[in-house]
């Protein structure tokens, strides 16, 4: 058995307060009846029927929605081309390069790839608003996309598709059949991850979008600028309860996946 | 099986210059960048044929099946099966199927699904489908298991859902890549028995890719003995294994003695080789090299025998030493004798009686001796 030392303890208390503290705090004062942020007046829920009055607010929320996920869905679709091109054609010319830039924009600032977006659609007349950041959010989150599909890919067993095309499948045959269900799990949580980072996205928004197509976290960050209200408060306990129970979910289903395998196993090798 | 055992006896089409090979590999050469994997290889199998590769890791043998599969297009040269030239045809449209040394199940398919992939390819009614897998998993007996998945299967349910799904859609040829490898010894040799039954039954052409010689001797009616790219020797199992056509052969199938020399007599239908290690030996042979030609004799464990007292023979075919080794298997054993000038050989007897009286043990003085027709002579 591990003992508990004080050390320990102490560790995992500050290493928790440090992480939860703030958000605890913000959840906390979302409940708080006075205007004031920081002075707690008593519970109440008034911030968050106020919340769904707020048209701007609602707006941005739906673009937000909106531009999450159409535009993980066609960053899924690139990336796992991408992340296949790479796995798969290990011998064309520039490959090297090629992955190289796959790879960039994980850790270009985003300040740069808003900014070098904002200056080509100036330079091709291209009005920003809602397709522009659909294209921006694309771009960045595609790369995301095709590192976690390239990296299930590097462990996927090759011999399936022959099996699949010795069995007479054409190559679309094998893909549809054999090789998209094989890693659906992967796209999926690609999926997951540029829908999240679509969500959340601030700098690349700011720059790439226009009127009408302002983004919750754009529109958060404009009414701070003016205070902090409980109804930011509110907006943001609601995303984060999106968040967590999002992660939850995902858990408990590989959890139980993972002990259906292990009981499937064991029935296999009890016959 | 009394029938087909007597078919199998007479099954012979290699040695009737009339019949026409099912697959013939014509001077097939296949490079990757500078690496020569098969080299200038000219092949027949026949139809209903048990065709086994061996040889080594990386002696082409996998490389030869994936082209016949269609996974490698050969660098030069090619391939007919049944009177097709099978260049440029992808794998899809080849009828050949493969059993793959990882089985290759698709994980995400039930065993009855995995085992209706190739006919819904061929757009096989449902009802057929239905038909023809139920047959299926009744010859692989796994009829219990259609619902399950592959990782609910334990590793010879698995092979057994492979060969199902390999021959499901009656393809001409069966292609067979190291099918036993991942099997325990037991289940493995089992297993050999049960796909010979079933190439007889189906009247299918096998061709096997292995590493284990064992393996192939026990299944194949034919082994192409591979090295380099290049196929060594392409005989029976018994011609392989008695008369190997060169050193890499008989050194690389079973254990064997080699005793280099050279010619010193010639007679009718025999040959003396005078012995580095210092004896003479007469061994017989049909095409014997000229006189004071260079020629070795190659001589199994089992054809030599270990006595206490001089044999007959001697001392042509017999030398003295003394036991160096030995090891007690069961149902032989075997003796290391060092002979006068040093030089170890093995020598195995069949353990035929419970108990032997006054065994041979350890250094003790030995004579070992074999007939005349026990070796054979390769030309260096």
């Amino acid at each position: 058995m591990q003992r508990w030392s004080r050390f320990n303890i102490a560790s995992i208390v500050f290493g928790f307060a440090f992480l939860y503290l703030p958000i605890v705090l913000l959840v906390v004062f979302s409940f708080n009846e006075s205007k004031l942020v920081t002075v707690w007046a008593g519970f109440s829920t008034k911030w968050y029927v106020q919340l769904f009055h707020n048209q701007a607010l609602l707006d941005a929320a739906w673009v937000t929605i909106r531009v999450g996920l159409v535009s993980a869905t066609i960053a899924t679709v690139l990336g796992t081309l991408a992340a296949l091109a790479m796995t798969r054609y290990t011998r064309f010319r520039g490959r090297m390069l090629f992955s190289g830039m796959i790879y960039a924009p994980l850790v270009m600032p985003e300040v740069i790839t808003g900014l070098s977006m904002l200056l080509l659609f100036v330079a091709i007349g291209f009005d920003r608003g809602f397709w522009t950041l659909m294209l921006a959010h694309i771009t960045f989150t595609m790369c995301f996309v095709a590192v976690v599909v390239q990296s299930r890919l590097l462990s996927f067993d090759r011999s399936i598709e022959e099996a699949a095309m010795d069995l007479g499948a054409t190559p679309v045959a094998t893909f549809l059949q054999v090789t998209l269900p094989v890693i659906a799990p992967a796209v999926f949580s690609g999926w997951v991850l540029a829908f999240t980072l679509s969500l959340d996205d601030l700098v690349i928004s700011s720059f790439t979008s226009g009127p009408g197509a302002t983004t919750l976290p754009m529109r958060i960050y404009s009414q701070v600028r003016l205070g902090v209200t409980p109804e930011i408060n509110a907006v943001c306990t609601i995303l984060i309860g999106i968040v967590a129970m999002g992660v939850l979910i995902a858990s408990v289903v590989s959890r139980r996946r993972e002990i259906q395998r292990v009981k499937d196993e064991q029935a296999a090798f009890a016959h | 099986m009394k029938s087909l055992g007597s078919i199998r006896r007479s099954f012979a089409p290699w040695a009737d210059p009339t019949s026409v090979p099912f697959i013939a590999v014509k001077n097939v050469t296949k490079k990757f960048g500078d690496f020569v994997a098969v080299d200038d290889l000219s092949l027949n199998i026949y139809p209903r044929e048990f065709f086994a590769l061996l040889g080594a890791s990386g002696c082409g043998k996998s490389t030869l099946l994936r082209m016949l599969a269609g996974f490698e297009q050969p660098t030069s040269g090619e391939i007919i099966l049944d009177g097709q030239n099978l260049a440029g045809i992808p794998p899809y449209k080849r009828p050949v199927n493969m059993m793959f040394q990882s089985y290759a199940l698709f994980p995400h398919m039930t065993v009855e699904n995995n085992i209706a992939f190739g006919l819904k390819q061929d757009g096989m009614p449902k009802a057929d489908i239905a038909e023809r897998v139920d047959q299926m998993l009744k010859l692989v007996k796994l009829d219990k298991f259609s619902k399950r998945k592959p990782h609910q299967l334990s590793g010879g349910q698995r092979q057994r859902v492979a060969l199902a799904r390999s021959l499901a859609k009656r393809p001409k040829v069966l292609l067979l890549d190291e099918p036993l490898g991942a099997l325990d010894k037991k289940l493995r040799e089992e297993t050999q028995f049960e796909l010979m039954d079933l190439q007889q039954e189906l009247g299918l052409t096998f061709v096997i890719v292995t590493h284990d010689q064992e393996e192939a001797m026990t299944m194949a009616d034919r082994i192409a003995v591979m090295a380099h790219g290049k196929v060594v020797q392409v005989a029976t199992p018994p011609e392989i294994y008695e008369a190997p056509n060169s050193r890499f052969v008989a050194d690389f199938i079973g254990d064997v003695n080699i005793f280099d020399g050279t010619v010193s007599a010639v007679g009718e239908g025999t040959v003396e080789i005078a012995t580095q290690t210092g004896f003479t030996v007469r061994v017989a042979s049909s095409e014997p090299p000229a006189k004071g030609a260079k020629a070795s004799l190659a001589i199994r464990p089992e054809k030599i025998r270990v006595s206490r007292d001089q044999p007959a023979c001697a001392p042509l075919n017999a030398a003295q030493g003394e036991i160096w080794d030995i090891g007690y298997l069961g149902d032989m054993t075997v003796f290391h004798v060092k002979l006068k000038d040093g030089k170890v050989i093995k020598a195995s007897s069949l353990n035929a009686v419970r108990a032997v009286e006054d065994p041979l043990g350890y250094d003790q003085e030995v004579w070992i001796s074999f007939d005349e027709n026990a070796g054979v002579v390769l030309k260096d």
